[in-house]
């Protein structure tokens, strides 16, 4: 294979046809003056030692690769392993992402950050980033997500972030992250917006991912040390595509196989799901072009999954471009196998999954067993489930 | 010459100010829309924005955000906007551009849209989520068919995004008064200004400034900054209220 990820995206942020700036004018010197931020201290020592130091003693990485064997047994077919992101300080990768901007915007001068969240999860890592480096902070949550997450939110709240209730539109993750852009728009000077993960306009996917690319780095050189090879197939959930792309970025000049997993929901016939690849068509939505659910008046559509996470219409630019270079494979859990995988990792492994890891989860149930004993997957466990027994009992009917 | 910048040129021989007033397609009903079309020219505005309605228009503040849901709500879409153009240009020729989020013109097809609008008699088209750097394509086929893109600059401009604005700007410039969102409070403050006259160092082009601009008071003050203003949100909510806009509009226009 060829170095081609290393040649996206170029100066406008285009992965090939994907990606790109598609923002208010006023918002333009700001992603300017990010861009040019983020070049600058990704190369700067002080700033990586300091990120470094956070991600070992703060975030608590490197995170365990750990072999999954009885799951493996059960499942009889290739050893898998799990990559322990859902052992990170506040339960998942969002964590990487959050405090590294944190500590940017620190550096930039800025004196506030903002986000938006569905489930909780990006919010919490924002709130705990501005927490630790010292900076106000504004979390954006739908009032329908901040019903189903009344936890986090509280969480939020003991960071000392102020969360505030979106009541437009549908109420959920999309709305947030436009009222996330407004809020930027009228505060650019002294804001920055923790974007939570692989999206956006220019330079936020690529940005999100080298925040997130510790992930794959280190699972290599985990895999490496534990079996003195690479491993055949990685598997991670994609929602935005943040604790993917971190995971797929560091094998993506091997020969391993790559698998994506959207929320197929109740199924893509259904129409209720956020399988973008399976029921999307091109589209511009908050910032870039991509894969997007919309109706044919180009208004977008509602989506639905089990999982807050991964419940979201568009997906991050680069994953469209590395589907169409034939390098990662896309496909579907539905809430139903994805349910199933979260009882069965519980029961097999003492590890609750998030719903949201639950899809890669069910993803590897598919997979694994048609695959010879020697083989060996990795499966991202982006997050932890502690946030999503509440909902699970809902939805099995048990009243805790 | 282009019909945008014709009116501009003739109100400058008389030293007066363009009025641009900005309405939302399909709030509460298209019949409305081309009844309101009648009453603000009729009280004196000069150019008409009509907006297109979208699923998640993230520049627009709460009042223009619920017309937004209204008109979807009637099933107001692009392709019914485009029909009400051209029925509006049976009785007038009143200078009209559509506002538009960039995604309902990607999915009808830039070319096909560009084609389609200006045979309906649109004049312009204004697409705040859409920079220049982005828009080749576009700026190249509403070239062909003398359809203006008008582009948008904000407080926060620096001299690089004012060139490459002004460069791709025809009609006129959207100067947005407020680093914010349409239907925010108003300042006329020195960045304001700064910006504004670094903007017009820049170009011969005319300038109209929009977003926050509430009352006649507001509407004098700002129409001496500029060759014209644009008033959104508070012609929307007198709609919402179903109040009247032509005493409104007629306010507007002899304050400036």
């Amino acid at each position: 294979m060829d170095a081609f990820p290393k040649k996206v995206p170029n100066a406008k942020g285009h992965f090939g046809p994907y990606g790109g700036r598609f923002v208010p004018e006023t918002l333009m010197p700001a992603l300017i003056e990010l861009e040019t931020a983020y070049k600058k201290y990704k190369k700067d020592r002080n700033f990586l030692n300091e990120l470094t130091l956070l991600q070992k003693d703060f975030i608590g990485r490197p995170t365990p690769l750990y072999f999954a064997k009885n799951l493996s047994n059960t499942l009889g077919g290739a050893k898998i392993y799990l990559k322990r992101e859902d052992l990170c300080h506040t339960g998942a990768h969002k964590i990487n992402n959050a405090l590294a901007q944190a500590l940017l915007a620190k550096k930039m001068g800025k004196s506030r950050i903002i986000a938006e969240t569905g489930a909780g999860q990006h919010g919490v890592a924002t709130a705990t980033g501005a927490a630790l480096v010292g900076l106000k902070c504004e979390i954006y949550m739908g009032s329908e997500d901040i019903r189903r997450q009344s936890l986090n939110v509280f969480r939020m709240r003991l960071l000392d972030a102020k969360v505030t209730d979106v009541n437009v539109g549908s109420k959920t993750l999309k709305d947030a992250i436009n009222e996330a852009l407004r809020d930027w728009t009228t505060n650019v000077q002294n804001t920055h917006y923790v974007l939570g993960t692989a999206f956006g306009p220019h330079p936020y996917p690529v940005m999100v991912r080298d925040f997130q690319s510790v992930i794959g780095n280190e699972a290599r050189k985990q895999i490496l040390r534990l079996e003195k090879r690479l491993p055949d197939c990685l598997i991670a959930c994609v929602g935005g595509g943040s604790n993917s792309i971190g995971l797929f970025s560091a094998f993506l000049e091997d020969q391993t196989r790559m698998i994506g997993v959207e929320a197929g929901g109740r199924g893509i016939s259904s129409g209720e799901h956020a399988a973008r690849f399976a029921g999307g068509s091109l589209g511009v939505f908050q910032g870039c072009k991509s894969y997007l659910l919309q109706n044919d008046d180009g208004n977008v559509l509602g989506t639905h999954s089990v999982s807050a996470g991964l419940d979201y219409a568009s997906v991050g630019p680069e994953h469209c471009y590395l589907r169409d270079m034939k390098r990662i494979e896309y496909t579907y859990a539905t809430d139903e196998k994805a349910l199933r995988a979260f009882e069965l990792l519980s029961r097999t492994e003492g590890i609750i999954p998030a719903l949201e890891s639950a899809h890669a989860i069910a993803e590897a149930v598919k997979t694994a067993p048609a695959m010879p004993k020697d083989s060996i997957i990795i499966v991202n466990l982006s997050g932890r489930g502690d946030k999503d027994v509440q909902e699970v009992a809902r939805i099995k009917g048990i009243a805790l | 010459m282009n019909k945008i910048e014709n009116v501009f040129k003739k109100l400058k021989q008389t030293d007066r100010k363009a009025l641009i007033s900005y309405i939302m397609a399909g709030d509460p009903d298209l019949d409305a829309t081309k009844k309101f079309v009648a009453e603000l020219e009729e009280a004196g505005a000069d150019i008409i924005e009509l907006g297109v309605p979208f699923s998640d228009p993230l520049a627009d503040g709460p009042t223009i955000q619920r017309a937004s849901e209204r008109a979807l709500q009637q099933g107001t879409t692009l392709r019914k906007v485009l029909a009400l153009v051209r029925e509006i240009r049976q009785t007038s020729q009143i200078p009209l551009i559509l506002m538009t989020y960039y995604n309902p013109v990607f999915k009808f097809g830039i070319e096909k849209f560009v084609i389609e609008a200006a045979s309906a008699g649109v004049n312009g088209v204004i697409i705040p989520d859409l920079i220049p750097d982005e828009a080749d394509d576009f700026i190249a086929v509403a070239r062909q068919y003398k359809l203006d893109t008008i582009f948008l600059l904000a407080p926060t401009s620096t001299l690089e995004r004012i060139k490459k604005v002004v460069k791709a700007s025809t009609g006129f410039i959207y100067y947005v008064s407020i680093t914010g969102i349409t239907g925010a409070e108003l300042s006329i403050n020195d960045p304001m200004k700064n910006t504004l006259n670094l903007i017009k160092d820049n170009t011969n082009k005319p300038v109209a400034i929009g977003f926050g601009i509430s009352n006649p008071e507001e509407a004098s003050e700002i129409s001496k900054l500029a060759n014209g203003i644009i008033v959104g949100s508070a012609i929307v909510k007198r709609i919402a209220g179903e109040k009247d806009i032509k005493e409104f509009t007629r306010s507007l226009r002899d304050a400036i």
